[in-house]
C-alpha cells in the first residue's frame, strides 16, 4: 500500500469522528498555543528592555562607588567632581564623560506641585546620552561653571507643571529655589519601570549647593566605538582604584547590562516555554489515550482489513499517520491561534509580544513528535492483532 | 487434473490455549479441493468448522500439519507473505458481511486492491466491474446503512470477487439473511463457481444450504466425519 493511501484513510477516519478529533486536538491545539503565546510575550519582554538600554545612547560606560549587586543597597559615594575631572583626563576627552548626582525632591509652578527627580549634570550629558531638546536649549558649560539656576525639563514634567504654557524662560522652584526653565527634553519613555520623562536636570554645581551634598553619584562615560569600550572600562576603573587605593569601583556597559537582563529574561522565557510544553506533552497523553480506545473501537474493521491483505506495517501505519495528523494538524491549529492570540495582546494590550520564528518551528516539530511518539503504542497494537480473534470481536 | 489443488491440507490441528486449558479444536484434518471445486464444510457449532475455515483462509496458523494454497506451502511464510496470498488468491465471505460503515459500496469493494497497490483510477474501474456483476450496479455510492442485509452480502461477494481469486471462503453466508435474499447470494456463488472456475469452499451448519455444494464435508469434534467426494472416489 503506498503512502497516499495510508494517509487518505487516515484523514477519512479523522473526517468521521469529527468531534472526537476536534476534542482530541484541542489538548494539542492549547499546548501549541501556549508554547507560541508564552514565547512570544517573553521575547517581547526581553526585546523591549534591549531597545530600553540601548536607547539611552551608544557604547556608554558607566562607573558607580563600590561592587554592584542586585539586592545590597548602593555603597554612599565618595566620588566627587575632582574625581570626574581626574576621569576626564584618564580618558582624555573631556567630552565624553558626564556626570550626575540625582535626589528626589518636590518642585513648585504657582500651586502646582511635582514630585521629580532632579539630576545635577552638565553640558557633556548629551555627547554621550541620547537626549534631544524638544524646546529651548541644554545645559552649557557656563551654567555649570557658574552654578547657574536653570533647569532642563522632561517631558512629563513640562506637561503636569505648565500644562499648554511654554515653560521656556518661566520659573519654578526646587526645594525652595527659584530656578529658570531654559529647555525642555523630547519625550524618551521609561528605562527599567522608571520614567525619564519626570526628571528635571540642573547644573551639576548649582546641585551639589542646592543639596548640600559636595559629592556625585556616577559618572559615565561615552567610547568611541564598540571596540573601544572594554579597554576604557578596565582603563578607567584601575584610575580610580590607583586614586583611592583599598576602594572598589564598578563599571558597567550597556553590553554586559543587555547580557545580563537578556540571560535573566531568557531563562523566564525557557520556564515559560517548558511549563506550556508540559501542557503539550499532556495534550500527546490524550492523543494516545483516543487511538487505544479507537483500536478496540475498530477492531473488526482491524480484521477485516487484514483479512483482505493488509500487512501489518499497512495497519500500524494507518493509525500512526492517524496520530500523527491529530498532533499535526492540531499543530497548525495551534500555531495560528497562538500567533493571531499574540498579535491581539501586542495590539490591545501593553505586554509586548514578539513571535519568533523558532518557537513556532519548534511547536510544530514537537506536536508532530508527539503524534509519533504516542502513536506508535496504539498503532503497534492494531498492526499486531490476530486476524482470527479480531474478526471475531464484538 | 494436473494443476495442484486450490486447498490441500495435510493432517491439520489446532490446539488453543483457553484460561490456561488446552483446547483441541482440529485434531487431524486432511482434505483436497480443487480448482473449481464446490464443496461446503457442514457441522455443528463447536465442531472446529470455524478454525477449519480459518487456517483455510490462511487468518490462521495450524499447530501441526502441512496446508498447501494453490501449491504454495504455507508455514514457510511469513505475516506479511500470508497478508499477500490471502490479497491475491482468497476471497472471504463472512456471516455478518464485514462492510467498513460509512464508507461506500464502491470503496469497500476496491479495499483489497488498496493493498495490493492497484492505482486509485483502476480501482475504481475494477470495483465497478464487479458491483454491476452482482446486480449492484445502480447501488455503488451507498453506504452499508443504506442497503438491505442482501444488497450488503452481495457488496461482500463483489468485494471477494474483485482481487479474482483462487479460492472464495464463505463462513455462514445466509446466516443473517431472510430466505429470499439467502436463496439469492447462494444462486450467486453457484454462478461464480460455475462460470467463473472459482473454487468455492462454504461453511455451514444447515444441510439445506450445503445442499448447493457438490461435495459435503461433514465435521464433527476437530475431525472429518465424512465427506462425499471420498466416498463417491471410494465407490
Amino acid at each position: 500500500m503506498r503512502g497516499r493511501e495510508s494517509f487518505g484513510m487516515a484523514l477519512e477516519a479523522l473526517r468521521v469522528n469529527r468531534l472526537r478529533s476536534a476534542l482530541t486536538m484541542l489538548g494539542v491545539i492549547i499546548g501549541v498555543l501556549a508554547v507560541v503565546i508564552l514565547v512570544a510575550v517573553g521575547t517581547g519582554a526581553k526585546d523591549a528592555v534591549e531597545k530600553e538600554i540601548s536607547g539611552l545612547g551608544t557604547n556608554i560606560i558607566l562607573v558607580v562607588p563600590g561592587r554592584l549587586s542586585v539586592g545590597a543597597a548602593p555603597t554612599q559615594s565618595k566620588l566627587s567632581l575632582a574625581d570626574v575631572a581626574y576621569v576626564r583626563r584618564v580618558v582624555g576627552d573631556p567630552s565624553k564623560v558626564t556626570v550626575s548626582l540625582q535626589s528626589g525632591e518636590t518642585v513648585r509652578v504657582g500651586g502646582t506641585e511635582a514630585f521629580v527627580t532632579i539630576v545635577g549634570t552638565d553640558q557633556n550629558l548629551t555627547n554621550i546620552f541620547d537626549r534631544p531638546v524638544d524646546k529651548g536649549r541644554h545645559l552649557s558649560e557656563t551654567d555649570v561653571d557658574t552654578r547657574r539656576r536653570v533647569a532642563v525639563l522632561g517631558s512629563e514634567v513640562a506637561d503636569k507643571l505648565f500644562g499648554d504654557l511654554d515653560p521656556i524662560g518661566r520659573q519654578l522652584t526646587i526645594s525652595g529655589a527659584r530656578f529658570r526653565v531654559v529647555g525642555v527634553y523630547g519625550k524618551v519613555g521609561q528605562t527599567f519601570g522608571v520614567s525619564r520623562d519626570q526628571e528635571v536636570h540642573i547644573p551639576v554645581t548649582t546641585a551639589q549647593r542646592l543639596l548640600g551634598i559636595p559629592r556625585v553619584n556616577g559618572i559615565a562615560v561615552g567610547a568611541s566605538g564598540p571596540d573601544e569600550i572594554e579597554p576604557l572600562q578596565s582603563r578607567v576603573v584601575a584610575a580610580l582604584a590607583d586614586r583611592y587605593p583599598g576602594e572598589q569601583f564598578s563599571a558597567v556597559t550597556q553590553t554586559q547590562l543587555l547580557g545580563t537582563i537578556g540571560s535573566v529574561l531568557g531563562m523566564l522565557t525557557g520556564v515559560l516555554a517548558a511549563i506550556a510544553g508540559i501542557s503539550l506533552l499532556v495534550g500527546g497523553v490524550g492523543v494516545s489515550n483516543i487511538m487505544l480506545v479507537s483500536v478496540r473501537e475498530r477492531t473488526r474493521e482491524i480484521g477485516l482489513r487484514k483479512a483482505l491483505g493488509a500487512r501489518q506495517r499497512d495497519v500500524l501505519s494507518q493509525f500512526l499517520i492517524e496520530a500523527v495528523l491529530l498532533t499535526t494538524l492540531g499543530g497548525m491549529i495551534g500555531i495560528a491561534l497562538g500567533v493571531g492570540g499574540a498579535l491581539a495582546i501586542q495590539a490591545l494590550t501593553p505586554v509586548p509580544a514578539s513571535i519568533t520564528w523558532w518557537s513556532v518551528a519548534l511547536a510544530f516539530g514537537v506536536s508532530a513528535a508527539v503524534g509519533v511518539f504516542f502513536g506508535v503504542a496504539p498503532a503497534r497494537r492494531a498492526g499486531r492483532l490476530d486476524p482470527v480473534i479480531a474478526l471475531r470481536a464484538e | 487434473m494436473t494443476a495442484a489443488p486450490a486447498l490441500e491440507a495435510v493432517d491439520l490441528t489446532r490446539r488453543y490455549q483457553l484460561e490456561g486449558v488446552a483446547v483441541e479444536a482440529l485434531r487431524g484434518v486432511s482434505l483436497s479441493i480443487g480448482q473449481g471445486e464446490f464443496a461446503a464444510i457442514i457441522g455443528p457449532s463447536g465442531s472446529g468448522k470455524s478454525t477449519l475455515m480459518h487456517l483455510l483462509g490462511c487468518l490462521d496458523r495450524p499447530t501441526s500439519g502441512q496446508l498447501r494454497v494453490n501449491g504454495v506451502e504455507m508455514s514457510h511464510l511469513t505475516d506479511t507473505q500470508l497478508a499477500e496470498l490471502r490479497n491475491k488468491t482468497i476471497g472471504f465471505v463472512f456471516q455478518s458481511f464485514h462492510l467498513l460503515a460509512r464508507t461506500t459500496a464502491l470503496e469497500n469493494v476496491a479495499l483489497p486492491l488498496v493493498y495490493r497497490g492497484v492505482g486509485k483510477a483502476e480501482r475504481r474501474h475494477r470495483a465497478r466491474a464487479a458491483l454491476e456483476s452482482v446486480g449492484l450496479g445502480h447501488r455503488m455510492e451507498h453506504r452499508p446503512s443504506q442497503m438491505s442485509g442482501g444488497e450488503q452480502q452481495r457488496v461482500a461477494i463483489a468485494r471477494a470477487l474483485v482481487g479474482r481469486p483462487k479460492v472464495l471462503l464463505a463462513d455462514e453466508p445466509t446466516g443473517n439473511l431472510d430466505t429470499r435474499n439467502g436463496a439469492e447470494v447462494m444462486g450467486m456463488l453457484d454462478r461464480l463457481n460455475s462460470e467463473r472456475g472459482v473454487a468455492v469452499v462454504l461453511v455451514t451448519h444447515e444441510p439445506e444450504v450445503a445442499e448447493h455444494a457438490r461435495r459435503q464435508i461433514h465435521v464433527r469434534d476437530g475431525l472429518i466425519e465424512l465427506d462425499t467426494a471420498a466416498e463417491g472416489r471410494g465407490a
